[in-house]
């Protein structure tokens, strides 16, 4: 097992390498962030200085490595905006974005996962058809539209709910407080992720009603209730792993266009702002901390995987 | 593909109802969008109206914030959104296959740097991808277009590399082998050909993301730029609150619009997909 687990990482260590260098080489056709940071008045000798004092007179290559080798030390570099470190603002940031995911990612199996299986038990039946319409309808809607739509109804028109940020300001944010806060940009990203799934749960369900060991169940007396939640759901959890480990990298995603809407305080505001402001330390920093997150996510896939899965050899 | 398979696939296409009426609408859709320059009453920048007028016989949809008729806007809109979409995908489609073949076909290192390179396309979170190249480069529909098409193929490689494999273990293939057929007929006449109808399904579910993630960056304001009109850049309007509350018919009808493309290129690859699945019963 152990040594399964340190082949996976050693592995994804490469990939790592190659996306951080990828990264690098797309900034570097970008042009220089100096033509934001500086004023057009400044003189040529001022520009050259502030060049050398952010070691962007060197070679790219030199560049690149001079940032891996801080990288090794713990060091992300400094924002060229605040001059804070940048692993320190992603510290501070990432709080939110996590509980953003998290509590998404948990509404949007609750809603795809019974759903997936309800269609699948039901198949060509009308309900069937009613709940694959609507999983179809949740992955085509925009995501910031949905937004919108929300915003407009609970916020505008019935007051029910605020629009933006994590707490109201002024108050300390106790737990309801934030949890107001947190329904509408969740129940956004949550849409998105049922509506993916539900098809996909429910083809890998109909998929494991047709195996001999059901019929075999069916067939010795036992209830419905047991050979569908015992039999079925076991076997069922595999595809249910899968999904997790396929949704990390699309929430993260949509996590930067739906905290943009809502104000939510989280990483994908500092990205969007680095973005804009061309900070390629923060740039890389995100860019670097979310291929490590889908590594991780993958890593826990496999291992996870290999736990529900006793066929599985490592 | 042969006259009586093209029947066979097209009846059992027609079995989902639901699916001939999406296609209905969408090739009434495209059709809007295409000839629109005939079709729409007003030039999509042309001032013809007052400013923010509500709905009324003059202007179907009203009018924007300086007085463009949105009605015609909206054609426009779509007529871009839909060319981005379709060339991406497009773009996206032609590289996964050439480098599926590729790497299925022979293997070996260039099958495994391939491999490794798609994965790291595909771990990064894509649109913090196309978010980072769209800041960086000039935007715009070019732009655009060529992004969203450098990052959308990993999926087809993927696909079209598994199908080759499968591919060449069949006995029809084997045979070609060893009957000594040229490589390259092999390939393109006899693998290609078979793993066509699992990529053209595939392709129209990059077809509808590419739209929402066009719509998605247009909306933040890295991807089309105005004057020219998409669909994301209209709805970029309701980001202002009196727009959002007193003014509906500035984006509901453009996000609307998304809606029913993204939703009917679905439900018509899905039951593309049903249609030319072999196993399927006739």
């Amino acid at each position: 097992m152990w040594k399964y687990v340190a082949k996976k990482i050693l592995l994804a260590l490469p990939v790592l390498l190659g996306i951080t260098l990828i990264d690098y080489l797309i900034m570097c056709l970008a042009g220089s962030p100096l033509d934001m940071m500086i004023s057009p008045r400044a003189t040529q000798e001022a520009v050259a200085m502030k060049a050398q004092q952010l070691g962007l007179d060197q070679p790219v290559l030199v560049q690149y490595l001079s940032w891996l080798g801080q990288l090794f030390q713990g060091n992300l570099g400094y924002s060229y905006k605040s001059y804070q470190p940048v692993a320190q603002m992603i510290g501070s940031q990432i709080a939110p974005t996590l509980l953003l995911m998290g509590v998404s990612l948990v509404l949007g199996l609750l809603i795809a996962v019974p759903a997936g299986i309800y269609s699948a038990i039901h198949r060509y039946k009308k309900r069937d058809f009613a709940v694959v319409t609507a999983s179809f309808l949740g992955s085509s809607i925009p995501g910031f539209f949905l937004a919108l739509i929300l915003i407009y109804v609970f916020n505008v028109r019935l007051g029910w709910l605020p629009s933006s940020g994590m707490y109201t300001p002024g108050t300390g944010g106790d737990w309801w407080d934030v949890t107001r806060h947190l329904i509408m940009p969740a129940l956004v990203l949550a849409v998105s992720v049922a509506g993916g799934n539900i098809r996909y749960i429910r083809s890998a369900m109909l998929e494991i009603l047709e195996m001999d060991y059901l019929r075999t169940a069916k067939a010795k007396g036992l209830g419905r209730f047991l050979v569908i939640n015992k039999h079925a759901l076991r076997n069922a959890l595999l595809p249910i792993v899968t999904v997790i480990g396929m949704q990390i990298p699309t929430l993260f995603g949509g996590a930067v266009i739906i905290e943009q809407i809502f104000s939510w305080p989280g990483l994908g505001l500092v990205t969007m702002n680095a973005i804009t402001g061309r900070d390629y330390p923060v740039i890389m920093g995100v860019c670097l901390l979310s291929a490590v997150v889908v590594q991780v996510s993958n890593l826990l896939t496999d291992i996870v995987y290999a736990l529900v899965d006793p066929t599985i050899k490592y | 593909m042969q006259q009586s398979s093209f029947f066979v696939v097209a009846r059992r296409f027609c079995k989902h109802r639901l699916a001939v009426v999406c296609l209905v609408i969408l090739l009434a859709l495209i059709l809007l969008a295409v000839l629109a320059p005939w079709i729409a009453p007003y030039g999509p920048t042309k001032i013809s109206g007052g400013f923010s007028k509500p709905p009324d016989a003059e202007h179907w949809l009203g009018t924007d914030q300086i007085g463009r008729d949105m009605f015609s806007r909206l054609l426009y809109a779509m007529r871009v959104s839909l060319l981005v979409g379709f060339l991406a995908t497009l773009i996206s489609t032609a590289i996964g296959v050439v480098l599926g073949l590729v790497s299925g076909y022979f293997g070996g290192w260039i099958d495994r740097v391939i491999m490794s390179f798609t994965d790291m396309v595909m771990s990064f979170p894509y649109i913090l991808l196309v978010l980072v190249a769209a800041a960086i480069f000039e935007p715009g529909m070019w732009t655009m277009i060529v992004i969203l098409g450098l990052v959308d193929w990993p999926g087809v490689a993927r696909l079209v590399r598994g199908n080759v494999l499968s591919l060449r273990e069949t006995n029809f293939c084997k045979s070609d082998i060893t009957s000594g057929m040229p490589g390259r007929y092999i390939l393109f006449s006899e693998i290609l050909p078979n793993t066509l109808a699992p990529v053209l399904v595939y392709a129209t579910s990059v077809f509808a993301i590419s739209i929402l993630d066009e719509a998605a960056l247009s909306f933040l304001g890295m991807g089309v730029q105005p004057p020219t009109a998409s669909l994301g850049n209209i709805l970029n309007g309701a980001q202002s609150i009196t727009v959002l509350t007193g003014k509906p018919w500035l984006w509901l009808p453009a996000g609307i619009l998304i809606i029913l493309l993204v939703m009917c290129i679905n439900f018509v690859g899905d039951a593309l997909r049903d249609a030319l699945d072999p196993r399927g019963s006739l």
